[in-house]
């Protein structure tokens, strides 16, 4: 009978430190365990005290890949809070960075992250010998997301201009006109990368979960809207406490989540599973061409549902632009007054639904944060789908057991030092 | 042979090593040219323990991180501080105003006995570093020169004046006249100004210059209406490293 011994120490290709560990002996499966071993860095202290313009400077600092995402939801827990309401234009070029980030973000695991292991290659380099274009597609997208973000808000990790309020500096229409034909290219390269993925053997294995996303009844929801879950139907914001659940296990620095069931899933996949009929036309139709049906229960499919995204998130980008120019742009005054109470802001980080939570005094000095991240809620639902893919697997040769393992919590895209913020 | 370098990862959000890869295409090349990438988790599977330059990214704020640190050290020709956190502490040292079962408490309530922490601190706190990348995150540029001057083993050029030299060569309005409070008078320049150049206030995340005039910064703050307290926790955000962690 089999015996396997298996430990990923530090998983690579994944943003922070985690391990995978699988013990198996007599043919029965001993031990089967994702563990986060992420430093903490208690942001939800470390916020206590802050005045509330510093507090979404200091929440970008819990990711580098998603800072807009924290910014964002951060900005709007404090709008929340001092009963602000933002601009039609602030939200235009809110809606405009958060895109920019989203992109930059699937292209980052789509293109480096995730396709390395259906290329047979360890990372990107490499691959700048066998696949040339595609890599110097992959950075040219990059450095497209890249300057959208620095046109709107000075720069794309840890954005600047982005304030509670609205945005402190206008953005130059010229250069929105230049990287609005770039967006036109860059879906030409999204097809390009279609044509790459059609190719691939997406591991084929489905484990029905709950899925949860924001939910807004005008557009696909990435910055507002509230609570969507497969199995509960729509839960208003002020509410979000009763679907996260957060609650400690020893191996794991991150908190876990759970709602309905044992755990459920956020990012692409829940979003497309809750909102796909609200995606425009371009990526409905690249959704169908790769296979990607509603309701989906692969979690390998997660990085299909980023490339679909990819393309609503290039074409909306494109028809938020073409507002912008047509209506212009005027500086507006910011200025913001504090006051005593709570405020809940959500949003669509590129891995998920994204909760802050904040309570402020009435000098506007922060007295308690709650922040629960996307790949929090998602680490439970990659124990399960470990417990449910194993024993389907375990014939395999150990090497292959270890790989598909891996590529299992890379098609999560998790961001684990967010998780242990 | 070319250099071996590796990137490190401890206490920090990592954007510094996905700064890094936001170069432009030729630059990769040339950057592979130059040198050979052996360790890089956040984008490579391959690692090896023989390495020439260590990049570390993120403050040390756990017991296991300083052995880890310390290896890091005993193995690397050159060891460079990426970012505030690995350079100055970084916003992890707002922590340390705290005691630690304080912040456990907050974040981990009754499961808090489950992890450990220690107060956040940067590299230089735990073993010698040869060079700094400042920022949060760094400007790419910095990067690209830091990373030239280790190569021909030189001393990079860094400048030593404070953030508002860069800020009127980049023809902002002084954030004081705007009304707001700003640290620019105090912290090193190298990033051309770019939060107030963006619309806001320097926030001092690459460190104050040599010799900075803190007490003639905390004069001008307070005449800009705020009160001692205040001023004391603008500074906190990145630069209480030395004032209380011990």
């Amino acid at each position: 009978m089999k015996s396997i011994n298996l430990k990923v120490n530090q998983i690579t290709r994944v943003e922070g430190h985690g391990n995978i560990v699988l013990k198996v002996s007599g043919g029965k499966i001993q031990e089967l365990k994702w563990e986060v071993t992420e430093s903490p860095r208690f942001f939800e202290a470390m916020m206590r005290g802050r005045y509330y313009e510093d507090v979404p400077y200091l929440a970008s600092r819990i990711c580098g890949i998603c800072s807009i995402a924290h910014t964002t939801a951060s900005i709007q827990a404090v709008e929340a809070a001092f009963g602000i309401q933002p601009s039609a234009q602030t939200m235009l070029l809110r809606k405009l960075l958060f895109n920019a980030e989203l992109l930059e973000s699937h292209v980052l695991h789509v293109l480096f992250l995730a396709a390395p292991d259906f290329l047979g290659a360890g990372s990107v380099f490499p691959l700048l010998q066998t696949h040339p274009d595609i890599v110097v597609m992959a950075l040219r997208l990059k450095k497209l997301a890249y300057n959208l973000a620095e046109a709107l808000a000075g720069r794309k990790t840890h954005p600047l201009s982005c304030e509670v309020g609205g945005f402190a500096k206008m953005p130059d229409l010229k250069e929105l006109e230049a990287i609005r034909k770039r967006l036109e290219a860059a879906l030409v390269d999204f097809d390009t990368v279609v044509g790459l993925y059609k190719g691939l053997r997406i591991p084929d294995f489905t484990r029905e979960t709950e899925y949860i996303a924001l939910k807004d009844a005008g557009e696909y929801a990435f910055i507002s809207g509230d609570i969507a879950s497969t199995d509960a139907g729509i839960i208003p914001l002020s509410n979000y406490l009763k679907v996260t659940n957060e609650f400690c296990v020893p191996h794991s620095t991150a908190k876990y989540t759970r709602h309905k069931r044992d755990s459920y899933m956020v990012g692409a996949l829940a979003r497309f599973n809750n909102n796909h009929k609200q995606l425009l036309p371009r990526a409905q139709k690249v959704a169908a061409e790769l296979g990607l049906k509603a309701p989906c229960y692969n979690p390998f499919m997660i990085t299909v549902a980023q490339l679909v995204e990819s393309f609503h998130a290039a074409e909306d980008s494109i028809n938020l632009i073409d507002q912008i120019l047509s209506r212009g742009v005027a500086t507006e005054d910011n200025a913001v007054k504090p006051k005593a109470g709570r405020g809940i802001g959500a949003v669509e980080a590129p891995r998920g639904i994204l909760f802050h939570d904040y309570t402020f005094d009435k000098n506007g000095v922060l007295t308690n944060a709650n922040c629960v991240i996307p790949t929090n809620q998602n680490h439970n639902n990659i124990q399960k789908d470990m417990e449910a893919l194993v024993p389907l697997i375990l014939d395999r040769p150990e090497d292959e057991i270890r790989l598909r393992l891996e590529m299992l919590v890379r098609a999560y895209d998790p961001c684990i030092s967010c998780s242990t913020h | 042979m070319k250099p071996k370098v590796a990137f490190f990862d401890f206490s920090g959000c990592e954007g510094c090593q996905l700064d890094a890869l936001n170069l432009d295409a030729g630059d990769v090349v040339d950057l592979l040219n130059a040198v050979d990438i052996v360790n890089f988790r956040e984008v490579m599977t391959e690692r090896a323990d023989d390495y020439d330059i260590a990049f570390i990214e993120g403050s040390v704020t756990r017991e296991s991180e300083i052995a880890r640190l310390q290896k890091i050290r005993s193995q690397a020709k050159v060891l460079v501080a990426l970012g505030a956190c690995a350079s100055i502490g970084g916003v992890n040292c707002l922590k340390n105003h705290l005691p630690m079962e304080e912040a456990l408490r907050i974040v981990y309530g009754d499961k808090a006995g489950y992890y450990d922490t220690i107060p956040a601190r940067p590299a230089n706190a735990v073993v010698a570093v040869d060079y700094y990348v400042r920022g949060c995150p760094p400007v790419t540029g910095e990067l690209v020169k830091v990373v030239k001057a280790l190569l021909l083993g030189k001393k990079p050029e860094i400048p030593n004046f404070p953030v508002c030299v860069e800020c009127k060569m980049a023809g902002n309005i002084c954030v004081f006249e705007r009304g707001k409070t700003c640290l620019g008078p105090v912290i090193r320049a190298g990033c051309s100004a770019i939060c107030v150049t963006s619309g806001r206030h320097c926030w001092g995340c690459r460190g104050l210059v040599d010799e900075p005039n803190v007490d003639s910064e905390k004069d001008i703050l307070q005449k800009y209406g705020l009160t001692v307290a205040q001023v004391v926790e603008k500074f906190k955000i990145y630069n209480t490293y030395g004032d209380v962690a011990k």
